[in-house]
């Protein structure tokens, strides 16, 4: 039991997170809550406090569209969130389309797609900043918020606060892709908004630090990782994972038998030490 | 080809390759949203800015659709054929109930919902608002046919203003009054009360985005009689043409002397 609860500890509190968020929003809507009003796009905590989507006000800016000093609190509120603490927490805490890709990782590994795909994989994961250019360029050639109106994102998430019509569709894509094309497509490759939070959280101070000496290159860290390059380091050097691309999922330190991955605060001078 | 390609030609096909690549997804989403950003039947909440504006700075939060206390308000699901995720409402099914305090735009974070436009001498005015205009179908309206209906004209919360009741005589009957429903396109907010209460099948009275219901008169008419209107030509400049009939100066009597008309 103590074994199943460290190997699944950080999945358990993420899912909790996930969904303890989309049910305080649907709530709101549906019987009048004030706790989480609003969506993912924007919202209001407990009336008072405003959070907006920076990536969302970028497009509106591209857009064209005049940015409210409400809606730039709101955007100061979360981009100074992930910019020093979060990272690109983001993706794995908050963000429902996380639990459809790990579903459909989790999926991958048991009906063995990996071992027909082997593992070279087929696209960059370069993509998903070219993607969040490609946004920007078509916002502001089109003056509407380009990936908003066609984010699976938003329409899984604003379906189930607000009513989903097609918007499953969007969330069955993407676990066909994931399941079938690419091995962690939409989060590790397209998704523009994980592109986003990987250069905004880039410098926050939670980290997940690999302890080398514990390390007995099991590999396991390596396989559960939907980010794996980000753990170019594990059985070769003591550092802390310093890409923006990790998620701070957490589950390279559940699957880690050995305590050779832990959270940890950012340390200014090891960063000094490592150049980073 | 067996020659190894160049550090230099890499980079470069690499670089060609990505922008090709962004080309062709860049044309495809720009003609995705070109079709799913048209719809220029949907009505928007009270306040909201021009439909082109309103694209671009709605972040589609859903709070204007919390704050609506008859649920009036609903954000486009995929599927609705509609602007995926901004608000709207169906007359028919949930009219606007045009609440004083007007709860739905204070609320709304980007100002897509204007405020300063549905403000009136610093005090929240619904009356300002313009969210549509009613438009009549005298073919189906029962009023229209001799049959004595108010129900707009009595639903309609700008009673006597937005909506008015014109008497005429019903020639086909020779005996008859008609009291045909008159929508009043300055007074008329577009909140569709009328369009629910109306009582034919599919209604008579509807309410229309403004853009589609209303034309737009070029500056070069001016409306005669009419002193704020005829203002408009104080600063305007003479463009004089000169014709073989207007050679000989020409008097326009009904011109001269307007001065003694008011």
């Amino acid at each position: 039991m103590k074994k199943l609860y460290n190997s699944y500890r950080y999945l358990i509190l993420r899912r909790m997170t996930q969904i303890g968020i989309l049910v305080l929003y649907f709530g709101a809507n549906a019987w009048g809550w004030k706790m989480l009003q609003g969506d993912l796009s924007s919202s209001l905590i407990l009336g008072k406090i405003p959070m907006s989507d920076p990536y969302a006000a970028l497009q509106m800016l591209a857009a064209g569209a005049l940015l409210s000093t409400n809606l730039l609190i709101g955007v100061g509120v979360v981009a100074l969130f992930y910019f020093l603490i979060g990272g690109r927490a983001f993706c794995s805490w908050v963000c429902p389309i996380n639990m459809v890709t790990d579903f459909a990782s989790f999926c991958r590994e048991l009906i063995g797609m990996n071992k027909l795909t082997g593992v070279k994989q087929p696209a960059s994961r370069k993509l998903r900043y070219w993607v969040l250019g490609l946004s920007l360029v078509i916002s502001a050639v089109m003056g509407v918020t380009a990936f908003e109106f066609v984010s699976p994102i938003s329409m899984l998430h604003r379906g189930i606060v607000f009513g989903i019509g097609f918007g499953w569709a969007g969330a069955l894509i993407i676990f066909l892709f994931d399941l079938f094309v690419l091995k962690n497509g939409w989060c590790g490759h397209i998704c523009p908004l994980g592109g986003f939070y990987s250069l905004l959280g880039k410098f926050s101070l939670i980290r997940v630090h690999h302890n080398e000496e514990n390390c007995t290159l099991c590999m396991k860290c390596k396989v559960v990782c939907p980010e794996n390059q980000v753990l170019h380091m594990i059985g070769k050097e003591s550092l802390p994972i310093l890409s923006g691309e990790c998620t701070n999922c957490a589950r390279c330190i559940e699957v880690c038998d050995d305590d050779a991955l832990e959270f940890s605060i950012r340390s200014i001078a090891q960063n000094k030490k490592t150049g980073e | 080809m067996s020659k190894k390609l160049s550090e230099r030609r890499k980079f470069l096909l690499t670089m060609a390759r990505g922008v090709g690549l962004a080309s062709i997804g860049g044309l495809v989403w720009s003609a995705y949203l070109d079709e799913a950003t048209a719809a220029p039947l949907l009505l928007r909440p009270p306040g909201a800015l021009s439909e082109s504006d309103f694209l671009s700075t709605c972040i589609k939060c859903g709070l204007c659709v919390e704050a609506c206390p008859y649920d009036t308000l609903m954000l486009a699901k995929p599927g609705d054929n509609k602007p995926v995720g901004t608000p709207f409402f169906v007359p028919r099914d949930i009219p606007c109930y045009m609440c004083p305090d007007i709860p739905c735009v204070p609320v709304c974070p980007t100002g897509a919902l204007d405020e300063s436009s549905v403000t009136t001498e610093n005090v929240l005015d619904i009356g300002a608002a313009k969210m549509g205009l009613a438009v009549v179908d005298e073919g189906s309206c029962i009023a229209f046919w001799g049959i004595q209906c108010d129900a707009c004209y009595r639903a309609c919360p700008l009673l006597g203003h937005a909506i008015t009741i014109e008497y005429s005589k019903n020639e086909r009957t020779g005996k008859h009054a008609f009291m045909k429903p008159v929508v009043h396109a300055d007074v008329c907010t577009g909140c569709g009360m009328c369009e629910h209460a109306c009582v034919t099948k599919k209604p008579a009275i509807f309410v229309l985005p403004n853009e589609v219901a209303q034309g737009a008169v070029d500056t070069n008419y001016i409306k005669g009689w009419d002193k704020k209107d005829e203002s408009r030509l104080k600063d305007a400049k003479e463009i004089k043409t000169t014709t073989r009939l207007s050679k000989k100066s020409a008097i326009n009597s009904l011109n001269s002397g307007l001065k003694d008309l008011y």
